[in-house]
């Protein structure tokens, strides 16, 4: 502040030229290294034929009631599970507020959305979510290993209970397991990866709250 | 003690070279005529023990390097390949998996030792620092390497430690999807844990140096735990004195690696790893390896929410702040005698440490579930470890600096050599 060769009156007071100049080029470095750096930040975010290996098409017909299958998707497992009448209203007799994890979790819905089985599903008795528990990733075990104490899924990793609607009930688990976008495509083929936008003019309405829970 | 150097070169070449590159005079100011205090015992060797390791580890990887395919397809079958076809390759892949777990040895050893007998106290912070910073980078590179053979267990554990991030609040789930490359651990994540595999150990050595620097301006510590007042009566120059001893531990250290090597080469590793990663399906029982067991316990122990901080981010936070408070160490300890051999009470605080320190190890092997004693089961002993682990840096280490009444402590190096402080 006190250079001489500096913008006249620059007695201590005045901001001089060669503060302007400081000023300046330390910006431009910073902005200049942050253009640097985002490349080689950015690089390791997913490419895109990574993103392009986004969707699958699975023909349910071949699961049949009673039984789930998993299939591939984005590199983990995808749990169809074909429920059975009883699975479906045991889903839907659970109570809201008894869920550790109110949130629907469903990518084809809004965040906030309540988790009432209606809105995990968009057939009734086709489930269908990713297969990795929300804890640390683990693939929990289903039907013909250990259904847990809910019917639905158990994690051996660390003891997390799912129900018939993959909502988490008991365990480490905070969250329900996610539901992926997707879509009927005819009768019996799910289209499952595609954008919510394109998911929800296919079917997708949140259900009454109120209603389901009776 | 830097300063003064005591080379002085002989030949034409060696003044020629010193008037323009004095390297010689580096090296021999440093391993040479250092003066090293006259008392050091044997835990004081570990430090040459993991140099050799991490030169060890280098060159071994370097090898492996040259035959391992970094492909999820076939990273699985180019590790079985090196072990089967390529010449000496079971011996160097053995060598580079077992030097792992005892460059671990090594460096828990030289960590308990700078606890014990205060080696982190001023003025050998920068020190200590570096050498904690040192213990992560080989965290990380560990953990990065074991991914690499693509067995279950490699599959499996990077999948648990990568979702560990995403209990962080916001930015979890992106920060995630950016270590992976992709939606699930994959090809992306194998490659680049290769790349930052093949990275780190140099990173280490760079920091290795730093670390060496940053002893040569205080100089060893020593049991004692006394500056060297007088070199000419408390110090001893490095070689031949140190050469030999720290050369003789280093052999006595191989003679055991070599048992593994040659006898044990799969007893540290986990039977789950010689099955090729399934994503579909995952082991009963995921552990990491045994050097990671402590922490991976902690993480387990927070079973139970903390005020808005859910048990999953809760367990993470225990984990990295187990590490992290080894950080600020020397500013929590606020006793001025650096030994732990003149601290009658928080010599046996830290003896519990040690065992505290085994037993989470233990609980770490263990199924949380299983039963411990009684009703108790592991995650309790598991709780109770980790409460006396965080305990003993918060607690009691600030509170016996106050309340302790210290041994009385010998006048000097020299006189703790010739036993006159037992007077």
């Amino acid at each position: 502040m006190t250079e001489e060769n500096g913008a006249p009156g620059g007695n201590g007071q005045e901001p001089s030229r060669r503060d302007f100049i400081y000023i300046a080029a330390g910006g431009a470095a910073a902005v200049g290294g942050g253009l640097v750096a985002w490349p080689f930040i950015d690089q390791m975010n997913p490419a895109a034929d990574t993103l392009a290996l986004g969707s699958i098409r699975v023909d349910v017909s071949l699961v049949p009631v009673g039984s789930e299958i998993t299939v591939m998707w984005r590199g983990g497992p995808v749990f169809i599970r074909h429920r059975t009448e009883e699975e479906i209203a045991e889903a839907r007799a659970v109570e809201l507020n008894v869920l550790p994890d109110e949130d629907a979790r469903n990518d084809n819905l809004p965040a906030g959305t309540p988790g009432i089985d209606a809105n995990r599903v968009l057939r009734p008795e086709y489930l269908i979510v990713k297969g990795n528990c929300t804890h640390l990733g683990c693939v929990p075990l289903g039907l013909g290993a250990n259904t847990g104490d809910y019917d639905g899924w158990y994690c051996p990793c660390h003891g997390s209970h799912y129900d018939t609607a993959a909502r988490i009930r008991r365990g480490p688990a905070p969250e329900n397991l996610p539901v992926p976008d997707y879509y009927f495509e005819t009768e019996n083929t799910v289209k499952i990866g595609l954008s919510p936008e394109e998911a929800a003019s296919s079917g997708w309405e949140v259900a009454d709250t109120a209603g389901a829970v009776a | 003690m830097s300063g003064q150097s005591t080379y002085d070169p002989k030949t034409g070449i060696e003044k020629w070279l010193d008037s323009r590159l004095p390297i010689i005079r580096l090296g021999y100011d440093s391993f040479v005529d250092f003066p090293t205090p006259r008392n050091l015992n044997y835990w004081w060797t570990f430090g040459g023990i993991l140099a050799v390791f991490l030169m060890i580890q280098i060159i071994t990887g370097i090898v492996l390097a040259m035959h391992y395919v970094a492909h999820e397809d076939m990273a699985f079958q180019s590790v079985a390949r090196i072990t089967r076809d390529v010449p000496f390759g079971w011996l160097i892949q053995s060598m580079h998996a077992n030097g792992a777990s005892f460059f671990f040895v090594a460096v828990y050893l030289h960590m308990f030792r700078g606890l014990y007998y205060g080696s982190y106290k001023a003025p050998r912070e920068v020190l200590w620092i570096l050498g904690v910073v040192i213990y992560l980078l080989m965290m990380a590179t560990a953990f990065m390497g074991y991914v690499l053979p693509w067995g279950q267990m490699s599959y499996w554990g990077a999948m648990v430690i990568t979702n560990l991030i995403g209990a962080l609040p916001f930015v979890g789930d992106a920060i995630r999807e950016w270590l992976w490359g992709g939606f699930s651990v994959g090809q992306a994540t194998l490659n680049r844990f290769f790349s930052l595999h093949y990275l780190l150990p140099f990173v280490i050595a760079g920091v290795v140096g730093l670390h060496i620097w940053a002893l040569h301006v205080p100089g060893n510590g020593n049991p004692a735990g006394l500056e060297i007042k007088d070199p000419k009566k408390d110090a001893l120059p490095f070689h031949p004195y140190y050469t030999v001893k720290d050369g003789f531990a280093i052999i006595v250290y191989l003679m055991v690696f070599a048992i593994f090597v040659f006898y044990l080469p799969g007893v540290l590793g986990h039977a789950d790893n010689y099955i090729e990663a399934n994503p579909l399906s995952t082991p009963a029982h995921i552990v990491p390896e045994w050097y990671f067991l402590p922490f991976y316990a902690i993480l387990r122990a927070i079973t139970f929410d903390i005020g808005p901080i859910d048990a999953k981010l809760g367990g993470v936070l225990a984990m990295f702040g187990a590490i992290a408070i080894l950080f600020v160490l020397p500013w929590l300890d606020t006793s001025k005698v650096r030994s732990m051999r003149y601290r009658p009470l928080t010599r046996w605080f830290f003896i519990f440490f040690v065992i505290a320190a085994l037993g989470l190890g233990w609980c770490g092997a263990k199924n949380p579930d299983d039963p411990f004693i009684g009703g108790l089961k592991f995650v309790h002993l598991a709780q109770f470890l980790t409460a006396y682990y965080f305990a003993y840096f918060i607690v009691i280490l600030p509170v016996m600096g106050i309340v302790e009444k210290p041994k009385q402590r010998p006048a000097s190096i020299e006189a703790s050599v010739l036993g006159e402080d037992k007077s």
